[in-house]
């Protein structure tokens, strides 16, 4: 059972991933490359501002308890909330976190999936930005094998 | 020009369930070749749906999605006979669009 104290910890992890990301305000341009440039998951500290990030049930992320080759890792994200803006798909210990950015419209089901990358075990997480600025997020671990990063 | 993309678009009730798979090397820029240089990134940056001619689905991809990435999402009102246009672009400015019906 997760207390609360490691719940406030992680929802930190993903305030920094944010903040790593280029969302400090969960502001949106434009390709934004500083997003997918951002090498580590910063202090938390640096996102203490962004208050409303929480853990949510409502946010899924789907992915295999063992990937055997990080090469092929295959992840999903996916919400029944409305109002979502963005659903990110995030990699904790990547080079660089963020693997995939999702713009979510009315016409489509905010249920993405896709293949990922990761050089090793760590954390994936699934945060869906909502449309009042409000970042909510769900993690699972990956145990990698063998990683698909390096070379 | 890069080989072309294979998309399967299936309806289901009032949602069609689109499946792509596109061909590109995603180089990710961290490998490093036989002399010891850095392969330079090469990865889909970009990726927009058409339902019918109207957007309905654009996301941002880093250098982290695999190679010949996966994609699925579900159109909402998408029912069999319409188009579904999947077009990607990657960070050296290469473009690809693939149409198919859905079924």
């Amino acid at each position: 059972m997760q207390n609360r104290r490691e719940t406030l910890k992680q929802s930190a992890v993903v305030a920094g991933l944010l903040a790593t990301a280029g969302f400090p305000q969960f502001a949106y341009a434009a390709f934004n490359k500083a997003a997918f440039d951002a090498k580590s998951v910063q202090d938390s500290a640096k996102a203490a501002g962004a208050t409303s990030i929480a853990e949510s049930k409502d946010v899924t992320i789907t992915g295999p308890d063992i990937a055997e080759n990080g090469a092929v890792v295959p992840l999903g994200a996916s919400t029944a909330l409305p109002g979502v803006k963005h659903l990110m798909i995030m990699v904790e210990k990547n080079p660089s976190s963020l693997v995939a950015m999702f713009h979510v419209t009315d016409a489509v089901e905010a249920n993405f999936s896709t293949r990922a990358k990761m050089g090793q075990s760590s954390d994936v997480y699934a945060v869906a930005i909502m449309n009042d600025g409000k970042a909510l997020w769900a993690k699972k671990e990956v145990k990698v094998t063998l990683g698909g990063c390096g070379g | 020009m890069a080989d072309p993309m294979r998309i399967r678009a299936q309806s289901s009730g009032d949602k069609a369930t689109v499946r792509v798979l596109m061909s590109h090397e995603m180089e990710s820029g961290q490998r490093k070749d036989a002399s010891g240089k850095t392969v330079p990134a090469w990865f889909i940056q970009e990726v927009t749906a058409k339902h019918n001619g109207k957007d309905v689905f654009s996301a941002e991809w880093g250098p982290a999605v695999s190679k010949n990435p996966f994609l699925q999402f579900a159109v909402k009102g998408a029912k069999a006979g319409d188009k579904i246009a999947v077009t990607w672009k990657d960070n050296k400015g290469d473009t690809r669009t693939d149409e198919a019906t859905v079924s």
